[in-house]
């Protein structure tokens, strides 16, 4: 079970001896909590209208836009174990192959610092004197495989607008270890504080309202590579791609081997390029094999209007789901869907998919004419160690394979059930949330989480809320619209100001002069 | 951008009424017509509201266009090619007579006009547009 966002935590609270406010049975166990059972508990209580969970890029475009529609920084508290908002996708995107300088899979004008979207990244970069990137946004994706930003770029853009909207100051450092009901309205989120930062074991915060932003739930692995960790002890051959494989790359450059590859998204294209990159620099031997569970070799889907671009065993899609969900035709559509109608829109943009880019295309090629780089079709039924190689036994479609490898890694699947996230199961069990028809966090369209309100609101985006009425939900614009819903939402309770087109343009300006607000 | 079919409408007319007019009441003055000024601006307001009331059919066919996309989108490049097509029906249907209350219009006239207005929607559609109004882009282009 974690208690936190899949990066390394700065605030774990290591095993302390007992010191006083720390939860009761009593607290625990029940589902609304009134302010003398908590006074009882010798835990202190602060009051603040609205709550964040998770200090991740949900909680920043949710408190960006909540400053902007006039939302004092004494109204918010972002509870949260990160240093900054893009800690933890940083320590994702970087062992996953893309570090600053390579570009993310992400649409020009999903830009996390600038609710707006405008300037895009791709206009920035052409005022900046990169006119490339400008033609490369006017001629995608026909003439042009889409733009992405660079990753660095949107964490710096990031770090100026966190300054500007003083985010900082809405900051409060812990690990949040449940959200409960107030008797009498509002909720109580429990933080516990960094060893030392905090004169009692857990503090509450009293709030109206209370958004969960706390990412991915976990790591999730296959049971072939957790049946060969619990049977081997072995961590260094077999590793699933977002966790550090640095070890991997650098044990190529001593000796050639042979890796297995699984995996058809974007992070096996990334790792691909990693390897491909390194063999061409460094003139490296590197063989690589690539295990497909679904190989697509033809454009597919149901009927000539839902054709999806696909070929040597990938699905092509520029951005994880197809562009529309993120503002036009898919997004209505699945919106005013519910249950099955939902579940099989759903199905129908789903499966694993990465974008075309050009370099890829040519690395692959290269190395299917050469012969370094083999595809298989099947399913992995065994790992064993044999000697410092990996054997594994494959089901194919040409029947069972055996083969030995330096090493595998596995760039399949991410994330675990909500309920590995202790904050998601507590709100399961008790605030009366539900799960979705995919599972995850149910909510409505405002992103609020059904079942759980309480006289105030409980809000949730993020890729827990996969599965709703909107599908983008784990991405840098879907977490905008997101907040945008939110935002909405409370203006209608009285919260924030109205964001017309007044408030809107003179905001924007702000944004552009850099005006701390 | 990522329109429905709505907000495909209700953007052209927007656009048109309000970035058109404006940029119509600019530019004619300095365009090549040899009338009167109110006689030219009677023609360049009548070619924008054709452009208009037309667009809504185009509007029709470009939706038709973009089921056949999987990403139901419409690249940034279709929007500036299909002046051309645009263009030239405008163009035919002014040459042709059809509409009746315009005597004729001089050919650098009527491209410079069209072009320059059709460039000056374009661009406030891909950017600005989202400024004073920021539910526009997730809203499929619906103002209301």
């Amino acid at each position: 079970m974690s208690e936190s966002t899949v990066a390394p935590q700065h605030a774990q609270t290591p095993p302390a001896p007992p010191r006083p406010g720390d939860l009761t049975d009593q607290l625990i166990a029940s589902d609304f909590w009134t302010e003398q059972m908590l006074v009882d508990a010798g835990i202190p209580i602060i009051d603040v209208p609205f709550v964040t969970v998770g200090g991740g890029i949900g909680s920043f475009v949710t408190a960006d836009y909540l400053r902007i529609c006039g939302v004092p920084t004494d109204a918010i508290r972002v509870l949260t174990p990160l240093k900054h908002p893009w800690e933890s996708y940083e320590y994702l995107t970087t062992v996953s192959q893309i570090p600053r300088g390579e570009r993310l899979r992400s649409d020009s004008s999903s830009t996390p610092d600038n609710i707006w979207g405008f300037p895009s990244y791709a206009l920035r970069e052409g005022l900046h004197g990169n006119l490339k990137q400008l033609w490369n946004v006017l001629v995608e994706p026909i003439w042009a495989n889409y733009y992405t930003p660079k990753a660095g770029h949107a964490f710096e853009s990031m770090e100026k607008e966190m300054h500007r909207i003083r985010y900082q100051e809405m900051v409060v450092h812990g690990q949040v270890r449940m959200v409960r009901r107030r008797v009498g309205g509002g909720y109580f989120t429990i933080l516990t504080p960094p060893e030392g930062a905090a004169a009692t074991r857990r503090i509450a915060y009293r709030s109206q309202w209370v958004h969960i932003a706390i990412g991915y739930p976990g790591l999730k692995f296959l049971p072939d590579l957790q049946k060969y960790r619990s049977e081997y002890n072995d961590y260094s051959r077999v590793v699933n791609a977002y966790e550090p494989h640095e070890h991997i790359y650098e044990r190529l450059k001593l000796r050639p081997g042979v890796i297995l590859i699984r995996g058809g998204g974007i992070v096996a294209s990334r790792v691909l390029q990693r390897l491909i990159d390194d063999r061409d620099r460094l003139g490296l031997q590197t063989q690589i094999v690539h295990l497909f569970r679904t190989y697509v070799d033809t454009p597919h889907g149901n009927g000539i209007f839902k054709r999806r671009k696909g070929a040597d065993g990938w699905a092509y899609q520029g951005f994880n789901y197809p562009k529309s969900v993120w503002g036009g035709q898919l997004k209505q559509q699945v919106r005013k869907s519910e249950g099955q109608e939902r579940a099989t829109l759903y199905k129908e943009m789903g499966g694993t998919n990465t974008p075309v880019r050009r370099d890829w295309q040519e690395q692959l090629k290269r190395g299917r004419a050469q012969g370094w780089y083999r595809v298989m079709i099947g399913q992995i039924d065994n790992m064993r160690p044999v000697g410092e190689l990996v054997e594994v036994a494959v089901s194919s479609n040409q029947g069972p394979q055996l083969g030995t490898f330096d090493a595998v890694i596995d760039c399949t699947g991410l994330e675990a059930d909500i309920r590995e996230h202790r904050v998601l199961a507590d709100l399961l069990d008790h605030s009366n949330a539900q799960r979705n028809p995919v599972g995850r966090l149910d909510v409505g369209r405002n992103f609020e989480v059904t079942g759980a309100q309480n006289g105030g609101k409980m809000y949730a985006s993020g890729s827990s809320t996969l599965g709703g009425p909107f599908p983008g939900v784990d991405t840098f614009f879907g977490l905008q619209i997101a907040a945008q819903e939110i935002a909405d939402d409370l203006i209608k309770q009285g919260f924030a100001k109205k964001l017309g087109p007044g408030r809107s343009t003179s905001q924007w300006w702000k944004w552009v002069r850099n005006k701390t607000i | 951008m990522l329109p429905t079919l709505n907000g495909r409408i209700q953007t052209r007319i927007f656009l048109l009424a309000v970035v058109g007019s404006l940029w119509t009441l600019i530019i004619t003055p300095i365009l090549p017509i040899d009338a009167p000024l109110g006689t030219a601006y009677k023609t360049t307001f009548s070619i924008l509201l054709v452009v208009a009331v037309l667009g809504i059919v185009w509007e029709l066919i470009y939706h038709g266009i973009q089921q056949f996309r999987w990403e139901k989108d419409w690249p940034t490049i279709f929007g500036l090619l299909t002046a051309i097509p645009e263009g030239l029906l405008v163009w035919f249907l002014l040459a042709g007579g059809a509409i009746p209350w315009i005597d004729s219009v001089p050919g650098p006239a009527f491209v410079i006009d069209f072009v320059t207005t059709w460039l000056v929607v374009w661009l406030v559609a891909n950017g600005p547009m989202r400024v004073p109004f920021i539910h526009w882009r997730i809203n499929g282009g619906r103002l209301i």
